[in-house]
């Protein structure tokens, strides 16, 4: 395991375990716990804290039918498909939204590629691929952004970020990450609300790009 | 509606009580584990540990009227009808026993680890998609019970449930809103200051034992 220096945030930690977060958000987290024992284990701590606000929770009856429909069917078979494993960089809950597929690149330009995983109104999450020495498309956004690395490195105004580093950027952040020369930056970039890119063109690429 | 009788009074599970006080007064559980030691464990813990190993119907429906009600008010409390939580209830306690090769003792407590199946059944049916989970950790093939560690996370959670009892009732709703996923994180930093603060330092002390555990894990 490579020694990761940037780490979920507590919040965004205790908010996943609440399950209050968007999907793409949740996607990044729950890729980054798989990738890292630490915030794996702060993750079990908030669960623990829901865990014991369950315990204290007033009960209320449940129904006889739907006990009895429970044990009748303990005994029955039921097959539940083995969850999906990490496969070459891409840890498991990215595999499991790639239904186990490789990803099917996008050509942004300038060498750059993305593999959308999931969009809505209210957020997206996709993969992105940034060949050694290029930047990402400068950008502000209007929500929380997550960024973390799959492979190779990137490194801009927040500093430098490694496989399983996850770069935690807000509206007031304006980034343009540089993937590090070496070997492509393959990230897992996940945002609440639109991208804004500043030059003029990005922005008007942006409804068809999807970001 | 129908309900039933929880298999115990309600009153022995408040205040927070040693999980060693409850695991005697509750004895006849023990007779479900064939490990040992286990007297130690909390019964929620002992009738897990005997769905996991030996497929033990008694003792999961054990564990079924402990929870499965709780659960169900959780749930409306999050703002579900008695009807939509049924369903996840139903659901969520169908995995505890689907998924009991799953539990480890060493790294949740019972509660916690059915408050985040019920949690992600929950989502997944609001969503109407599988929420992104974390992949699940390697089990080493045989796995040796270390008590201590397991006796160490029931008593941190028992810390951890004294902390909460002595919150104000005001600040104590928002520790139960948060884990109920009812305030956004923003809400939690502006309505608590101290009390948030407290709770978090009890889940560090937790934190050191499960980071402890999850060093001691094989991962491949």
């Amino acid at each position: 395991m490579t020694s990761i220096a940037h780490h979920i945030p507590d919040h965004l930690l205790q908010a996943y375990a609440a399950g209050t977060l968007h999907y793409s958000m949740d996607m990044v987290i729950a890729a980054h716990v798989s990738m890292c024992d630490e915030c794996r284990a702060r993750l079990a701590a908030h669960e623990c804290a829901g865990g014991a606000v369950l315990e204290e929770a007033r009960s209320v009856g449940v129904s006889q039918g739907m006990r009895a429909r429970v044990l009748a069917a303990l005994d029955a078979p039921c097959d539940m498909r083995p969850p999906r494993r990490a496969s070459g960089v891409f840890p498991a809950p990215v595999m499991e939204a790639l239904s186990g597929q490789p990803p099917k690149w996008q050509k942004m330009g300038a060498g750059v590629r993305q593999s959308l995983l999931h969009a809505d109104k209210a957020g997206s999450v996709r993969l992105l691929y940034i060949p050694g020495g290029q930047a990402v498309p400068d950008h502000g956004h209007h929500g929380l952004e997550l960024t973390l690395v799959l492979q190779g490195a990137f490194s801009d105004e927040g500093g430098r970020f490694g496989v399983g580093d996850v770069e935690v950027a807000d509206d007031s952040v304006e980034h343009t990450p540089i993937a590090e020369i070496g070997p492509a930056c393959i990230c897992l970039a996940a945002t609440e609300g639109s991208l804004r890119f500043n030059a003029l063109i990005p922005r008007l690429l942006q409804p068809f790009l999807r970001i | 509606m129908m309900t039933f009788e929880l298999d115990y009074a309600p009153d022995e599970e408040q205040a927070g009580q040693a999980p060693i006080a409850t695991a005697v007064r509750t004895s006849r559980a023990a007779r479900h584990v064939t490990l040992e030691p286990t007297k130690e464990y909390s019964p929620q813990t002992q009738w897990m540990i005997a769905v996991r190993d030996h497929q033990d119907k008694s003792a999961y429906l054990q564990l079924f009227d402990h929870f499965a009600p709780r659960l169900k008010g959780y749930l409306m409390r999050s703002g579900m009808s008695d009807a939509q939580a049924e369903d996840i209830v139903q659901d969520a306690m169908l995995s505890v026993w689907r998924k009991a090769h799953l539990f480890d003792p060493h790294r949740a407590a019972v509660s916690s680890w059915i408050y985040q199946i019920a949690r992600n059944r929950q989502i997944d049916v609001i969503r109407k998609e599988k929420r992104p989970v974390p992949e699940e950790l390697k089990q080493p093939e045989e796995t040796e019970e270390d008590a201590s560690q397991i006796v160490g996370l029931e008593q941190e959670l028992s810390k951890l449930r004294d902390a909460l009892q002595t919150l104000s009732p005001d600040q104590r709703q928002v520790i139960e809103h948060a884990y109920l996923g009812e305030l956004s994180h923003k809400d939690i930093r502006e309505k608590t200051g101290l009390p948030l603060g407290t709770i978090k330092s009890r889940i560090r002390l937790g934190l050191t034992r499960l980071r402890h555990e999850l060093k001691g894990l094989n991962r491949s």
